[in-house]
């Protein structure tokens, strides 16, 4: 099977294959989650996929009471905020993620630096699915 | 070492004017700029001929989006009939006049114009809050706005990541929005011009009179606590964080400096110009900071040879509270992680030793977002010709103001100083 392409498509489509995947740099190493199809650090352009084992820390994070449509067509509203947040990944690289089972309502209980796992959501069916990257606590 | 840039030859700002910001039903985009292009004219001590205006750039963010209507450098080149002369518009997010500022002077520097007309214009409130945010949000980075991310949400993110790592917290954001509410009724063009305590009082005016019972705060911060009175929109970031949904429009006007005294004996010449770009929240290499703010920065301080203790005062970007506090860091007004004590000693107040947003900032004079970047710079016009009425900044021998301009999660950020001489 040819290689996929260092996109924001293939991280998608690994996403809903339940794969957190960024890309390496061969030549310098440095790592790159979402994937990047050129190393910014020394220039080559020859990259590798590499999987991450879905583990890290919250670096930032925010409960929104004001969401766009589609999290207001998943039931997030004032009464019932959502948490999405900036996750550290064990291996470096940062990710922006949905934050699950957290009381979203009491903001003052989420806490930078609290260690997580990724977990997936699938929503939407056929030419609409989407799966977004999430992480609760562990 | 990086490169210390240099204008091809100087260049100066003449006239400036700006519209009243706020939500206007039953004004466009063209009612705005003319309101802030008439009294540019009007500004320019010496007089200007609309026929020696050789080009327009004008900066302009989502009039496509929220009046499905793009390309508006021609139809101002039009409205104020300087066309078949060329028109340029410019989009940086909500940096977007900024950078209308920065190509005309790069184009006076060049030689190649002598005047040169820089605008910017929005028209935002026609829409609903909810289309609002959406069309905002598009200049998000997309891996931000696919979780769920809005503006207020990267910003109250950026909170959280700093309230950990340096000890503040949302009280000393609450002094960031007193003060923009106690500038901005100095301030006759505002959208809002109510300090907090008019607000306090007119709630419970407003519940004594239809016999409910009155809301009892000690002071503004016991009011900013309320969540009844001051509701949250993204953890910490609560609703009098947030600037607000503005129209407006803002204009100046810049000339080669050998020929400023011909149109005032009292130009403003461009000293700093610095531009940077930036990366999403994910890939930022500290959650405490814009690296494209201090790209800017770098710029704007070494082409000008000036260091952040030079800069008398300043309009930074205050989209959220938490925005100014990052912003005076980057800047290198005070020391990372010193930004917030500094705000609580007042050293930001109006009367203050480094007087930040004087014109009430992005939170109370409004944020019509393609026109902010050249109204930041019309306050610092203001303030340094001694027109600021009952907000001048007292400080003796005022010079040298800047302006800080941010797009986007920081995708786009400026630095501009000017400096009379």
């Amino acid at each position: 099977m040819a290689e996929r392409p260092f996109s924001d498509i293939s991280y998608e489509r690994y996403l809903g294959e339940e794969k957190l995947m960024g890309s390496r740099c061969k030549k310098c190493g440095a790592l790159y989650v979402p994937p990047r199809p050129l190393c910014v650090k020394c220039y080559n352009g020859d990259m590798e996929w590499a999987e991450m084992k879905g583990r890290g820390k919250l670096a930032a994070f925010t409960c929104i009471a004001v969401g766009p449509a589609f999290m207001i067509e998943e039931g997030y509203d004032r009464n019932n905020p959502y948490c999405v947040g900036v996750v550290e990944l064990d291996e470096g690289p940062r990710v922006d993620a949905r934050i699950e089972e957290v009381d979203a309502k009491n903001p003052e209980t989420i806490r930078v630096g609290m260690p997580l796992t990724v977990k997936y959501l699938h929503r939407g069916e056929g030419e609409g699915a989407h799966t977004y990257v999430a992480f609760t606590p562990r | 070492m990086s490169k210390r840039r240099k204008l091809g030859r100087g260049v100066a700002v003449v006239g400036a004017g700006m519209s009243q910001f706020g939500m206007f039903k039953d004004r466009n985009s063209k009612d705005l700029f003319v309101e802030a292009y008439r009294e540019m004219m009007g500004s320019v001590d010496k007089g200007v001929d609309p026929n020696d205006i050789d080009a327009l750039y004008l900066g302009n963010f989502t009039n496509d989006f929220f009046m499905h209507q793009s390309h508006w450098g021609p139809i101002i080149s039009d409205l104020i009939g300087i066309s078949p002369r060329p028109a340029t518009r410019t989009e940086g997010a909500c940096a977007s006049s900024a950078l209308a500022f920065r190509e005309g002077v790069f184009a006076v520097a060049s030689g190649f114009y002598d005047v040169v007309l820089v605008g910017g214009v929005e028209e935002m409130s026609k829409r609903s809050t909810s289309e609002v945010a959406e069309g905002l949000a598009l200049a998000t980075v997309p891996y931000e706005g696919t979780v769920g991310f809005t503006f207020p949400g990267v910003f109250g993110a950026l909170a959280t990541a700093y309230f950990a790592k340096y000890g503040a917290t949302r009280e000393h954001l609450m002094n960031i929005t007193i003060k923009s509410h106690n500038n901005a009724p100095l301030n006759p063009k505002a959208q809002f011009k109510q300090t907090i305590k008019d607000l306090i009082r007119a709630k419970i005016a407003s519940a004594e009179k239809k016999g409910q019972p009155a809301p009892q705060w000690k002071d503004e911060k016991d009011f900013l606590r309320d969540p009844k009175a001051n509701p949250p929109v993204a953890w910490p970031m609560h609703l009098y964080d947030c600037c607000p949904i503005s129209d407006g429009a803002a204009c100046m006007l810049l000339v080669a400096e050998e020929i400023a005294t011909n149109f005032t004996d009292i130009p403003l010449h461009v000293v700093g110009i610095g531009q940077g770009s930036g990366k999403g929240l994910h890939a930022a290499a500290d959650l405490t900071s814009f690296e494209a703010t201090k790209m800017a920065a770098q710029e704007a301080y070494g082409m000008s040879g000036l260091t952040p203790g030079d800069i008398q005062f300043a309009e930074v970007h205050d989209c959220f509270s938490m925005a100014e506090l990052l912003h005076i860091e980057d800047l290198g007004f005070f020391k990372p992680g010193e930004g917030y004590k500094a705000v609580e000693e007042g050293q930001t107040l109006l009367d203050g030793p480094k007087p930040i947003n004087t014109s009430g900032g992005l939170k109370c004079k409004g944020h019509p977002v393609g026109a902010t970047g050249i109204a930041q710079l019309y306050e610092v016009w203001r303030q340094l010709r001694q027109e600021a009425g009952p907000r001048q900044v007292p400080i003796k021998d005022l010079r040298i103001g800047a302006a800080h301009n941010l797009g986007g999660t920081g995708g786009t950020c400026t630095l501009t100083i000017l400096e009379r001489r």
